[in-house]
């Protein structure tokens, strides 16, 4: 399984050390919402989960993104 | 000859009986690998049993009204299908009352199962058909609207209300994911005999038929065609299309 930050990472198409807590979706261009869905497809794929569309609608931070993973008892 | 449908895979709701059944049957009878969504588990099994395609299609029981289950539903296809290819939504309950006794838990009921239901469906699906896959991404919605939802009938205000929603929904999402190979499109049947117009007063009957140019009900077996062709590739050029098939009903 891939570390949170490497699925970011390679998700939006950015730099591992800019995955940070703070970072906030639609903050930087890489992160619009085409590349939030390749986020939710990457996230369901590595953690084997299927994500609700109100946590989709949610997913607003790196922070917040951890923190529904943890609903769906996965270690991220 | 190689089956038209052969590899891929399709999820049928409503599937124990009636169109859903059909359509279920018809799709394995392609190739399909088909997952036969019903709230009755039993009845599934005996469905698939007595289908003569007992090999390619697998029960799915589950409540399309309940989001939770509906959720888990399409995570088993993905995890024992390996992609989802086709959705049919088809499941849908048919009460009639006049105006003044249509309920308002009429109402809820009937539109939570004809219309938010596909509709998440719609939104399920579209996410398991935009992944990559053999093929590349891509997939076919087809949902199960109806002649009352074009043309309105007498005592059908909620029903005809939900149907009418869901030809907006197909219009619409197949705008929306036309760019990444889905298509979606709906089915308008007219009187087909079914366990849910098996209800129909005979002198209702009796008078819509009469409105029927070819002179008799449909059958399921009428419907399911048209849903095997929109799910192949013969239609790959088709979307946001609603077909009706009614054997020429005037409502």
């Amino acid at each position: 399984m891939k570390s949170l930050a490497a699925v970011f990472a390679e998700s939006l198409m950015i730099d591992p050390a800019s995955v940070v807590d703070g970072l906030a979706y639609q903050s930087i261009k890489e992160w619009d919402s085409v590349a939030h869905m390749v986020l939710v497809t990457a996230l369901e794929d590595n953690y084997g989960i299927m994500l609700d569309t109100d946590d989709i609608i949610a997913m607003s931070s790196v922070a917040k993104v951890r923190e529904i993973l943890a609903k769906y008892d996965v270690a991220a | 000859m190689i089956p038209a449908l052969d590899g891929k895979v399709a999820l049928v709701t409503g599937a124990t009986r009636g169109i859903g059944q059909a359509i279920a049957v018809e799709l394995a009878a392609a190739g399909a690998t088909v997952f036969a969504g019903g709230r009755n588990e039993a009845a599934l099994a005996a469905m698939i049993a007595a289908s003569g395609q007992a090999g390619r299609i697998h029960p799915l029981p589950f409540d399309v009204t309940d989001a939770a289950a509906t959720k888990a539903a399409f995570m088993a296809v993905q995890k024992q299908g390996g992609r989802l290819d086709i959705l049919v939504n088809n499941a849908g309950i048919l009460k009639d009352a006049p105006i003044e006794m249509t309920g308002a838990d009429m109402v809820a009921e009937t539109w939570s199962t004809n219309l938010t239901a596909t509709l998440t469906c719609c939104q399920l699906a579209v996410r398991l058909m935009a992944r990559p896959k053999d093929g590349g991404p891509g997939g076919s919605i087809i949902n199960m609207a109806s002649i009352i939802g074009r043309m309105g009938f007498p005592f059908h205000a909620a029903y005809g209300a939900s149907k009418a929603g869901v030809i907006g929904l197909t219009l619409s999402l197949a705008k929306e994911v036309a760019a990444r190979g889905i298509r979606v499109n709906a089915i308008a049947p007219g009187l087909v005999d079914t366990d849910m117009t098996a209800g129909i007063p005979p002198d209702k009957r009796e008078a819509m038929l009469a409105r029927i140019g070819m002179g008799r009900a449909g059958q399921p077996a009428d419907i399911a065609p048209l849903a095997l062709f929109l799910a192949g590739d013969g239609a790959r050029y088709i979307t946001g299309q609603v077909i009706g098939v009614d054997g020429g009903l005037v409502v």
